[in-house]
C-alpha cells in the first residue's frame, strides 16, 4: 500500500529559509524518518537531518512535526492527518544550523554546570550496597535519551532566549534531582547542597509545572511529578524549615 | 589549496561509544591530552542500543562463578577460535570494569542484599550479566559520558578551560589516519604479508556541520569505531556502522583478522519495512516465547543438531515443563545458540513456510498472561505496539535474522590493543578482532568495550608520552593534500574526480546495491559460487563509486557523507566476502552450505586481510592470487589480499580448565598430544 503524501519541510540555514514542498511516496507502516530518507535518496540528497539508531533509543532525530516536538523515527505516518500537508520544522528553541539540524550546544553547556556524582569516601569499588527501592527513582531519570524535546517545548526558554542563561531546563533539573536522590552520592559531605543549586544556579524557580516536558517525553518519564515537583518541595523544606535555617547560619558562622 | 587547521594532541580516540569513551578516560587519567572524535552527537553512540547486560563474573547471584568459568564459556561460544589471551584478560578484568562504573555514578539493578544483580544469558553457565532493565547500553554510555564531563569539570577548576586536557569533537568524521614517513596507505600495503611498519602521526577529518577539514596531529590513535552492519540490508545496527575503523586501519597498513565471522541475530523485526532488522530481545524466548511457521508448527524441534540432542527437549510438553522445572526437564529448542536458530528460521522461510512478510512467528500471546508480558517485556510490548501496530499480548510477532555484530576486526596485540605492525595505532571494541573467535556470546560485548577500551587508552598514553615523545612523528603535507583531494572528489572539485554531470553515480543507489549484494550473497548461509559473484559485483560497485557525485555544498550534506563512507563499506565488504570464500568449513558466524562441517584443521588458522597494491585504477589492482598463501579460487582482482596466520597454542593452564573429551572436538590430535 503506497500512497503519496505532501510534505512541507523547512530548508535553510542561520541566514534564513522557508518551507519547501515535496510529494513523497509513503508505504504502509512507515515512520516520518522513512519519508525523510526517501526524500534524501530521490529528491533532496543534501537535506540535512540528524538521526542515528532509528529505534527510539538514541534521541538524535528530534524535530517538530506539525508544530509538535517529536522523534522522527518513532512517529508513524498513520498517526498523522494525511489529508493536509505534513509540516516538518527544526526544533524551535535552538538555533538552526541547516535544514532540520539545530545547534544543541546549549544542552551540553548546561550539562557541564551540574557537578558530577561524588563517590562516597571509604567505599571501595565493589563495596557499594543499595536497595532496589532506593535506586528506582534515579533509575527512572536515567532512562533519559537526551533527545532534548523537553528542553525544546519548555516555554521558559522556547520563545525566551533571555532566560537561557539562568535556566537549565527540565532535562538538567532532572539530572540534579537524579543525583540528589542517588542513595550514595556524597555531595553533601563536600559542602555541596544540590537542592539549593537547583534553585540558585539552575533556575528551578522558573518552572511553573505546566507538564509540557512530561507530555513530549518519548521515554514517558514523569519529569514534572517525579523530578521537578519533589525538588521544589525539597528546596522549600530547606528554605523554610527553621531548624535547617538555624543550622545553616551556625555552620556558616563557624566556617 | 588551503591547508586545513591543525591541532596537536597526545592521543586521539576515533569513536565515542563504550570503548572510545573508556579509552579516552584512561588516556586522560594517565596524563595524556586526549581528543575524542565522533560522527554523532556526544552520547548517541550505537552502544546505547545494547539491551541485555555486561558479562562479568562477580558471582553476586551464584558464588560458583569466577573468571575461569567465564573464560571457558567465551571460548566455547567462539568455537575455540578466540585469541585466548584476549579472552583471558577479558574474563579476569571484567568485574573491576563494572564496579568502577558504580564509582562514576552508574545505577545497576540490585540483588535483594543490595549488590549488582546479574541475569542469565545464552552460553553463560551462571547468571552473569549486570543490567539495568533492558537499557544497559544506555546506562553504560551515560555513565562514561558523565565521567568525561566530571574530568572536564576538574580541568576547568585547574586550568579555567573545560577542554584543556580532554575534548570531544562531535559530529566529525575521520577519513584518514596519517602516517609518518612512507608507511601509510596506498602502495605501502603492497608488500605481501608484512604490511605496515609505519608510525601514526595523526588523523585527517571533516566537521559534518560545516564541511571544514581539520588535522589532529598525535603520535597515538585509538580506533573505537564499532562495526560494519550498514554494509548489509537487514541489520540491527545504526547508520554509523560503516566499517570506518576497519577501513582506516587497512589504509594505514594494519591487517584485519577473522572478517568472515559475522553474527546474525535470529530475531529481528521484519515488518513494517521501516523497522526491518530492529532487534527482538532473546529474553522473549527465555520467558516462554515459541517459534512457529505458517502451518502453526513449532519447527525448532526439527532443527536440533546431533551434538545438542541430549540437552534439548524432544517434545513440546517437555519443553513447556522446563520453564517451571528446569532441573528435571530439558530446555526447549527455541533456546539453542543464536546461529542454530537463525539458520532454522532461514530454512523455514526458504521452504515457503514463512510468515506474510518473510519471517516466522514468535508468539508469547498464547503462552503467557497479558499482564505478565507487559511487566516482563515492557520495551518489546512498546516497540511492537508503536512501530508495528502489533499487540504482542494478543497476537504473534513476525521475526527473522538480522545482521548484528562482526567478530572480525583489527589484528591487535592482546595485552596492549596495538594494531600489529603499526606503531601508535590501537583498536578496541567491535573494531578489534580476535576476542570473540567465531561467535560472540551475549553480554560479552559491553565488557569487551570496557576491558580493552581501558587497555587501549592506557597503552596509547604510555606510548605517546614515552617512546613517541622523544621523536615526535611528522604529518606530511602531501598526505594532507591527498586526503583533501580524496574527500572533495564527489564534488568534482578535486583533480581527477568525475563529480557531477552525466554518468555521475548516486551514493544512495550504490549503497543500496552494496547492501543487497552482501545480504543476498554473503549473508547467513554462504555458497562458494555466490561469494565469487559477490566479489565481482563489489568490483563493479567499486569502479562506479569512483564516479560518485553529490549536489550542494559541504555544510551538513548527508549525500556527501555517504559518498565518503562508501569507500569504507566497499573495503570491508570485500574483506568479508574474500575471507568467507577462503574458509572452507562452517564455524560460529560463518556457515558454508558447501562445507557444512567444522574442521579442526581450520581452528588455528586466522585469515588476515591487508590492502593490496593498487595499480592504475581499481579494475587493474593486483590479483590476490599473486602470493602463494592466498587462494587460487579468488574470483576477481580486488583491493584486499588474504594471508593465513597460525594462532599460537593455548597456554596449558588454560587448556586444563577443559575436559579432554571436549577439547577433542576442537583441537587437532597433534595439539592435544602436546
Amino acid at each position: 500500500m503506497t500512497h503519496t503524501v505532501h510534505f512541507r519541510v523547512w530548508r535553510g540555514d542561520a541566514e534564513g529559509g522557508g518551507l519547501a514542498d515535496f510529494d513523497v511516496e509513503v508505504n504502509e507502516g512507515e515512520v516520518v524518518l522513512d519519508a525523510i530518507h526517501r526524500l534524501q535518496a530521490t529528491q533532496a540528497p543534501d537535506l540535512a537531518v540528524r538521526w542515528n539508531c532509528k529505534a527510539g533509543k538514541c534521541g538524535s532525530c528530534s524535530a517538530e512535526i506539525n508544530g509538535r516536538p517529536r522523534l522522527l523515527c518513532m512517529t508513524r505516518m498513520s498517526v498523522l492527518d494525511l489529508t493536509a500537508p505534513v509540516t516538518i520544522t527544526p526544533l524551535r528553541a535552538f538555533p538552526v544550523l541547516r535544514d532540520l539540524v539545530t545547534d544543541v550546544s546549549f544542552n551540553y553547556a548546561k550539562a557541564r554546570e551540574v557537578p558530577a556524582f561524588v563517590p562516597p569516601p571509604g567505599l571501595a569499588p565493589g563495596e557499594y550496597r543499595m536497595r532496589q527501592e532506593d535506586v528506582n527513582r534515579s533509575q527512572e531519570f536515567r532512562k533519559c535519551i537526551e533527545c532534548f524535546l523537553c528542553q525544546d517545548v519548555c516555554h521558559v526558554v522556547r520563545d525566551h532566549e533571555e532566560n537561557k542563561a539562568a535556566f537549565s531546563g527540565p532535562r538538567f533539573l532532572m539530572r540534579v534531582a537524579e543525583l540528589d536522590m542517588h542513595p550514595l552520592d556524597a555531595a553533601a559531605e563536600t559542602g555541596l547542597d544540590r537542592k539549593s543549586t537547583a534553585q540558585e544556579e539552575h533556575g528551578l524557580g522558573y518552572c511553573n509545572i505546566t507538564k509540557c516536558c512530561t507530555e513530549v517525553c518519548p521515554e514517558n518519564i514523569k519529569i514534572t511529578d517525579n523530578a521537578l515537583i519533589p525538588m521544589k518541595e525539597r528546596v522549600a523544606d530547606r528554605r523554610y524549615d527553621p531548624l535547617v535555617w538555624l543550622g545553616s547560619k551556625i555552620r556558616r558562622r563557624g566556617a | 589549496m588551503t591547508q586545513p587547521e591543525q591541532q596537536a594532541w597526545d592521543v586521539v580516540v576515533v569513536g565515542a561509544g563504550g570503548a572510545g569513551l573508556r579509552a579516552a578516560i584512561e588516556a586522560r587519567e594517565r596524563g595524556a591530552r586526549t581528543a575524542v572524535i565522533c560522527k554523532s552527537l556526544f552520547g548517541k553512540a550505537h552502544t546505547v542500543m545494547a539491551e541485555g547486560g555486561i558479562a562479568a563474573s562477580m558471582g553476586n547471584v551464584n558464588e560458583g562463578d569466577n573468571w575461569q568459568v567465564h573464560f571457558r564459556d567465551t571460548m566455547r561460544g567462539g568455537k575455540f577460535l578466540n585469541d585466548w589471551r584476549m579472552a583471558e584478560l577479558h574474563a579476569r578484568e571484567a568485574p573491576d570494569r563494572v564496579w568502577e562504573l558504580e564509582t562514576w555514578g552508574a545505577l545497576f539493578d540490585r540483588t535483594a542484599d543490595g549488590r549488582i544483580s546479574q541475569r542469565n544469558f545464552g552460553g553463560h553457565e551462571y547468571p552473569r550479566l549486570a543490567h539495568v532493565g533492558d537499557r544497559t547500553g544506555l546506562e553504560l554510555i551515560r555513565t562514561l559520558q558523565q565521567k568525561i564531563v566530571a574530568l572536564q569539570q576538574e580541568d576547568f577548576r585547574e586550568h579555567g578551560d573545560h577542554e584543556a586536557r580532554l575534548k570531544v569533537f562531535q559530529e566529525c568524521t575521520v577519513t584518514r589516519v596519517l602516517m609518518d614517513g612512507e608507511g601509510d596507505a596506498e602502495g605501502a600495503g603492497g608488500e605481501a604479508g608484512e604490511a605496515g611498519g609505519g608510525r601514526v602521526s595523526g588523523v585527517f577529518g571533516y566537521e559534518r556541520e560545516s564541511g571544514r577539514f581539520f588535522v589532529l596531529r598525535a603520535p597515538a590513535v585509538v580506533l573505537a569505531t564499532g562495526g560494519i552492519g550498514k554494509s548489509f540490508k537487514v541489520t540491527s545496527n545504526s547508520w554509523e556502522y560503516t566499517g570506518d575503523g576497519h577501513a582506516l586501519a587497512l589504509l594505514a597498513g594494519a591487517r584485519l583478522t577473522n572478517m568472515e565471522f559475522v553474527q546474525f541475530h535470529p530475531t529481528g523485526m521484519v515488518w513494517p519495512p521501516s523497522v526491518k532488522g530492529i532487534l527482538v530481545t532473546e529474553s522473549v524466548r527465555g520467558d516462554g516465547g515459541v517459534l512457529r511457521n505458517s502451518e502453526g508448527k513449532r519447527f525448532m524441534f526439527d532443527y536440533v543438531p546431533d551434538v545438542f540432542k541430549e540437552k534439548y527437549a524432544r517434545t513440546e510438553t517437555e519443553g513447556d515443563r522446563w520453564y517451571e522445572d528446569p532441573d528435571h526437564n530439558r530446555r526447549p529448542p527455541e533456546l539453542l545458540p543464536r546461529d542454530e536458530v537463525a539458520r532454522a528460521i532461514n530454512a523455514e522461510v526458504k521452504a515457503g513456510r514463512g510468515s506474510p512478510h518473510g519471517g516466522v512467528f514468535l508468539d508469547v500471546s498464547t503462552r503467557i498472561p497479558a499482564e505478565t508480558i507487559r511487566r516482563r517485556l515492557p520495551s518489546m510490548y512498546h516497540q511492537f505496539k508503536e512501530l508495528a501496530d502489533v499487540d504482542i499480548t494478543a497476537e504473534p510477532m513476525e521475526v527473522g535474522p538480522t545482521c548484528h555484530y562482526v567478530m572480525g576486526g583489527v589484528w591487535v596485540e592482546p595485552d596492549t590493543a596495538q594494531a600489529r605492525g603499526v606503531s601508535g595505532l590501537y583498536a578496541a571494541g567491535e573494531v578489534a578482532g580476535g576476542m570473540h573467535g567465531s561467535n560472540r556470546l551475549g553480554g560479552n560485548s559491553l565488557s569487551d568495550l570496557l576491558v580493552f577500551g581501558r587497555r587501549a587508552g592506557l597503552h596509547a598514553a604510555e606510548y605517546a608520552l614515552g617512546a613517541a615523545a622523544s621523536a615526535p612523528p611528522a604529518v606530511r603535507e602531501t598526505a594532507v593534500d591527498a586526503a583533501v583531494a580524496e574527500a572533495l572528489r564527489p564534488f568534482g572539485a578535486a583533480e581527477g574526480g568525475a563529480g557531477e554531470g552525466p554518468g555521475a553515480e548516486n551514493p544512495y543507489t550504490l549503497h543500496q546495491e552494496l547492501q543487497q549484494t552482501m545480504n543476498d550473497l554473503v549473508g547467513i548461509i554462504r555458497r562458494g559460487g555466490e561469494m565469487a559473484e559477490a566479489l565481482e559485483r563489489l568490483d563493479g560497485l567499486r569502479a562506479r563509486a569512483r564516479r560518485v557525485g553529490v549536489e550542494g555544498h559541504r555544510q551538513f550534506n548527508p549525500g556527501w557523507h555517504l559518498a565518503l563512507d562508501l569507500r569504507n563499506m566497499l573495503l570491508v565488504g570485500e574483506c568479508v566476502a574474500r575471507a568467507a570464500l577462503e574458509r572452507e568449513e562452517s564455524r560460529g558466524g560463518h556457515t558454508r552450505e558447501d562445507h557444512p562441517g567444522m574442521d579442526r584443521a581450520w581452528r588455528r588458522i586466522n585469515l588476515l586481510c591487508s590492502l593490496a597494491a593498487e595499480k592504475d585504477g581499481p579494475a587493474a589492482a593486483a590479483s590476490a592470487s599473486a602470493t602463494a598463501s592466498t587462494s587460487a579460487s579468488a574470483a576477481s582482482p580486488g583491493r584486499i589480499e588474504l594471508t593465513r596466520s597460525t594462532a599460537p597454542p593455548v597456554r596449558s593452564d588454560l587448556l586444563a580448565l577443559f575436559e579432554k573429551d571436549e577439547l577433542g572436538k576442537y583441537l587437532s590430535d597433534e595439539e592435544l598430544s602436546l
